[in-house]
């Protein structure tokens, strides 16, 4: 057997859950579609002494529409998301982020919550909350807490979540009207980690003056990254196509990325500026 | 718990089994069931030799813990032939040469039969990104595009029941 020995916890709710977690604080890791933790257990590189299954929860798994954004439950399969209409609709940029993770198989199994909360650099998930700026609701046994997503991802797989909490609820704004969105990414083949990936968000008023925008990059730092200084660079003015080149440029300057075997730090800032300056366009060409 | 009791249908077969918790699904299909046409290659996600369908969708094997089927209905491999007749899919791998050592072809079957009931008239294109989490050392992927598609025809072409 691959896995070390772990004593197998399937609680029937919620409370039971958090009232574990509480018990167990980092003795124990929670266990959502496992599609990155037990590769992690197969691989013994990490050896919990409780694993806290969620998947017996009832009610943890839902999209649903609410006041000004959508909610998705922490449980909900990656590829319900993938087949949503309501996420089509309402959180395109999702939509269009979710074939680039994994495969079919991976999606099948893995969840919104459990990309969130491993919070690996170069996942796709963190980086269209972070475009968002959605919320992340977090609980345990005593209470809970709301997080944004810069107080939430911290660094390399690791965010704000104390081991007693759980995160449980995803809010992702609606699409506002005249806004296009757009996920792009580089991958040495389809359904790796992004090399680089850009999530971008473009909203133009009636005169096609950007009023709004938002960038969030993948696998150039410890966390998704905000560019927010090439978004507001877009702000107030027409996106040409000179326009779009100074963003790209803007966002890819204040990048340092680290580099491996795959892909140099150098490689990897350029590929993030001529995404972006992609992402942007195309998120353009949607805008109805 | 170190182990649980659980109950499980596997190829529309009622099983009742105590597993260690740590027993992945694939071992205790392999192990305890016998059920050893689902191959193991990577054993952490990569590979897709041990893909099954628990519950309709096609998952890893490897990354699922019998512990977890605890209610749950799953397919393998060997769900698909009748005796020693093979089904429409496999019989367009035989006659395409989808396959030369086999090894990974278990689990090109499962992701292929969860993929043609979802999209039944695929492109080659889509074929591709079906599975392209299926890795495969022997043949290249063209012959195993093919067969998908020829089974697809075969499928449609075949008198409903």
């Amino acid at each position: 057997m691959k896995p070390p020995r772990f004593d197998y916890l399937a609680p029937a709710s919620l409370d039971e859950a958090l009232a574990a977690l509480a018990e167990h604080g980092d003795a124990a890791k929670v266990l959502a579609g496992g599609q990155s933790l037990v590769p992690l257990l197969n691989f013994r590189l990490v050896r919990p002494a409780y694993l806290v299954d969620l998947n017996d929860i009832p009610g943890l798994a839902y999209i649903r529409q609410e006041n000004g954004h959508v909610a998705i439950g922490a449980l909900t399969r990656q590829r319900a998301l993938e087949t949503s209409a309501l996420i089509r609709e309402r959180v395109p940029l999702l939509a269009d982020a979710m074939p680039q993770i994994g495969h079919a198989q991976i999606r099948n199994r893995g969840t919104i919550g459990g990309s969130l909360a491993h919070a690996d650099p170069a996942a796709e998930l963190p980086a269209v909350v972070a475009a968002l700026d959605g919320e992340l609701v977090v609980r345990n046994a005593s209470g809970g807490r709301v997080l944004r997503p810069d107080e939430f991802f911290v660094a390399y797989l690791t965010t704000a979540l104390d081991p007693t909490e759980l995160l449980v609820e995803v809010r992702l704004p609606l699409v506002p009207p005249r806004t296009g969105t757009a996920f792009l990414e580089v991958s040495r083949r389809h359904g790796d980690f992004a090399l680089v990936g850009v999530a971008a968000s473009v909203t133009l008023d009636d005169a096609g003056v950007c009023t709004r925008c938002a960038i969030a990059l993948i696998g150039v730092g410890p966390a998704p990254v905000v560019a927010r200084a090439a978004a507001q660079r877009l702000v107030g003015s027409k996106p040409t196509m000179e326009v779009l080149q100074d963003v790209g440029q803007l966002a890819a300057a204040d990048l340092s990325p680290d580099g491996d075997l795959h892909a140099s730090s150098q490689y990897r800032r350029h590929v993030a500026g001529v995404l972006t300056r992609r992402a942007l366009a195309r998120a353009l060409e949607r805008i109805r | 718990m170190k182990e649980r009791l659980i109950r499980l249908t596997v190829n529309g077969r009622t099983h009742e089994a105590t597993v260690e918790a740590r027993k992945t699904l694939a071992d205790f299909l392999r192990e305890d069931l016998g059920l050893t046409g689902t191959h193991l290659g990577c054993e952490h996600g990569v590979c897709g030799a041990c893909t099954i369908i628990v519950d309709g969708a096609a998952v890893r094997s490897c990354l699922l813990f019998a512990a977890q089927m605890h209610g749950h209905e799953i397919l393998t491999v060997e769900s698909l032939a009748d005796g020693d007749r093979l089904n429409p899919l496999q019989e367009a791998f035989w006659e395409h040469h989808g396959l030369q050592c086999g090894f990974c072809t278990p689990g090109f079957l499962m992701t292929l039969t969860c993929f043609l009931r979802e999209n039944p008239h695929p492109t080659e294109a889509e074929v591709r990104v079906a599975i392209a989490g299926n890795l495969c050392r022997c043949t290249g992927y063209k012959n195993i595009v093919t067969a998908a598609c020829a089974a697809a025809r075969k499928i449609a072409a075949a008198p409903t029941t």
